[in-house]
């Protein structure tokens, strides 16, 4: 170093004294703070906390208690009592314990049917030949409602089965409601918390000109887009751990796959869903309109992807779209891992799926993105 | 490095946004060492000059050198050297000040020590309270603090007082002095004559987007005639700065 240098930094030194990058350490490195400051946004807003990690575990517990497995279904039945019936074919109902009996009137009878309360109305004809049952022919709940009360009756007049039939009953977990919801809210997660993240901070920042005053510090636009996916990595290893952790201990939803593969399909889905949330936020000044964008992205797949029901339900027509939307190969794949036990390479067109939507959404975002 | 004469170097700088013309044909010198101001009414193209000036909007046309370097070749060394200010920028709410202040260091090669600069501004009482829980004049000494925290030797101040009572005011008031008494140059924007007569070296008065006069405080209220102040100004015998400005711009309302 020159003398003039050494001089000129003596000056320098005299006034304020300047700390280099290497002696703040490992704190100091904008990566590391601009991490810091999505944790600390994040914690910081109580709101996001509970959207991010409670309200999952409710809608799985709420759910999950709903739909929970009760044993045999007992079906609620209407007979009308009328005189002269034969009061031996409410015994051979009473026979049968899947079947809760009621006798009513013919107007309560038909009250109770059209508000749904029971799936089937019994008359007893004038004489032990001959009965009648009303009932919805299209309501399925309905339609076996009268092949178990006819087999009842008709069992109990002294019908002899030709064919000696044995039944062994199986409860298979994997194979529950809950069991199908759980992967399917842990996508939803996955793809709600990466797009609000990344949709919200960025456009807040944007609206209150924090982005242009970023943009005028030597920071590094990369390092400002990666510390998002950063802090998002953490935060989903804990949204995936509690949820299935609930669901494990809570319902005994089974977890059949390699963990360490479950662990890869959620981090690429989310960074997947984070290219979204980055094009969701790549333009719009104002957050109401980027919470427009961002509800307009995720609608059709809350809807379409198979979260609370199968995706199966919809028309052959749409599948073929159905099945290239990103929360469907999420829930998929998760689905395959979880229920069946798949490994990663049985699950590939799923993740390919997965990291085209990626690349493609980080791509145009970055084209698109306004900085100011 | 050799420290160049000239801190800013604006020559022909020409903006326009759609049909409305925000600089037209701008020249403006800010040698180093001196604080700078620009004054004018607003939609002068005040905030849009500064901004070109900072590296955040490519001009139209012209060319503007800040300390001898240019946007297009040497951005990234450039960023390091300046310390900006914008008109109206809100810091993150749930930030400390603390947190705020080692992010935007963290940013820089090299820096001043945080603690450094909140005392420098007066802010160790708040140094750990949130952002969200200051007063204005409290967020606007922060909002200078990041500006100074890379330790710049350019500093562009965009109405850094606009909305301050007078405490406040006096206290950026004398940060900008100490700042300037350092060596450093200062470009700033104001709408209070008494700030840039304090403050200010020299003074560019600027208007439709082009410097209209220029000189320090002194020299432009010398050039003034108290006779021909637009009526009805109270008879005086010293003009000051806010009456060249309202006699170079005249006394129509300017809304932005």
């Amino acid at each position: 170093m020159s003398d003039a240098a050494l001089l000129s930094d003596a000056i320098r030194e005299d006034r304020a004294p300047r700390l280099s990058r290497s002696a703040r350490g490992f704190k100091g490195h904008p990566m590391v703070q601009l991490t810091l400051v999505r944790f600390r946004e994040f914690v910081r807003e109580p709101e996001a906390v509970f959207w991010t990690f409670v309200f999952p575990i409710l809608l799985a517990a709420g759910l999950g208690i709903a739909f929970r497995q009760k044993g045999p279904e007992q079906i609620q039945i209407g007979v009308v009592s009328s005189a002269g019936a034969d009061a031996s074919v409410v015994a051979a109902m009473r026979n049968d314990s899947t079947l809760i009996t009621k006798t009513m009137d013919d107007s309560a009878g038909a009250l109770a049917l059209r508000t749904g309360k029971i799936a089937l109305l019994v008359i007893p004809g004038a004489s032990r030949d001959s009965v009648r049952y009303v009932y919805d022919r299209g309501r399925s709940e309905a339609v076996n409602a009268r092949l178990i009360v006819d087999r009842a009756i008709q069992s109990g007049a002294g019908r002899v089965d030709v064919v000696k039939a044995g039944d062994t009953y199986v409860t298979e977990t994997g194979s529950r409601y809950i069991d199908f919801l759980l992967p399917g809210l842990l996508g939803m997660n996955l793809m709600g918390s990466s797009i609000w993240s990344l949709g919200f901070a960025i456009v807040t920042a944007r609206s209150k000109k924090l982005l242009k005053r970023l943009m005028a510090t030597p920071m590094s636009r990369s390092q400002y887009l990666l510390s998002f996916l950063a802090s998002r990595m953490f935060f989903l290893i804990v949204e995936v751990a509690t949820l299935l952790g609930f669901g494990y201990f809570a319902f005994g939803v089974p977890l059949r796959g390699s963990l360490l593969a479950l662990l890869l399909i959620a981090v690429l889905g989310a960074i997947s869903f984070g290219g979204l949330g980055l094009l969701a936020a790549s333009r719009a000044r104002t957050v109401e309109a980027a919470s427009g964008i961002m509800n307009f992205i995720m609608l059709p797949m809350w809807v379409f992807s198979g979260v609370f029901f199968s995706s199966s339900n919809f028309p052959d027509a749409v599948q073929p779209f159905i099945r290239l939307l990103p929360l469907t190969a999420v829930n998929d794949a998760l689905r395959a891992n979880m229920l069946e036990g798949a490994s990663l390479a049985a699950v590939s067109p799923q993740l390919l799926i997965i990291f085209v939507w990626g690349i493609m959404g980080f791509f145009a975002a970055l084209k698109l993105f306004r900085w100011r | 490095m050799v420290t160049p004469s000239l801190a800013l170097q604006v020559q022909a700088l020409r903006k326009s946004y759609g049909d409305v013309v925000a600089v037209a044909g701008l020249n403006l010198e800010v040698r180093a060492g001196e604080c700078f101001g620009l004054l004018g009414p607003n939609g002068a193209g005040k905030t849009t000059t500064i901004e070109i000036c900072e590296g955040l909007l490519a001009p139209d046309s012209g060319s503007v050198l800040v300390l001898g370097k240019s946007w297009e070749n040497e951005s990234q060394d450039l960023r390091e050297l300046l310390g900006i200010q914008l008109q109206d920028t809100q810091l993150a709410e749930k930030l400390t000040v603390d947190e705020t202040l080692t992010l935007f260091q963290s940013f820089y090669r090299e820096a001043r020590d945080v603690g450094e600069v909140i005392d420098l501004v007066e802010l160790g009482e708040k140094r750990y309270s949130r952002v969200g829980e200051l007063s204005g004049g409290q967020k606007q000494r922060l909002a200078v603090a990041c500006a100074m925290v890379g330790d710049p030797d350019l500093l562009f101040l965009d109405e850094p007082t606009t909305g301050l009572d007078p405490q406040s005011r006096r206290q950026l008031w004398d940060l900008i002095s100490e700042f300037r008494a350092a060596g450093k140059t200062i470009v700033l924007t104001t709408h209070y004559m008494e700030e840039a007569e304090r403050l200010c070296d020299r003074v560019a008065i600027v208007d439709h987007g082009r410097v209209i006069a220029l000189g320090s405080p002194g020299e432009l209220i010398d050039s003034v005639d108290l006779s021909h102040l637009p009526a009805p100004e109270p008879r005086k015998t010293h003009a000051t700065l806010e009456d060249v400005f309202v006699s170079l711009t005249g006394r129509t309302l300017r809304d932005e």
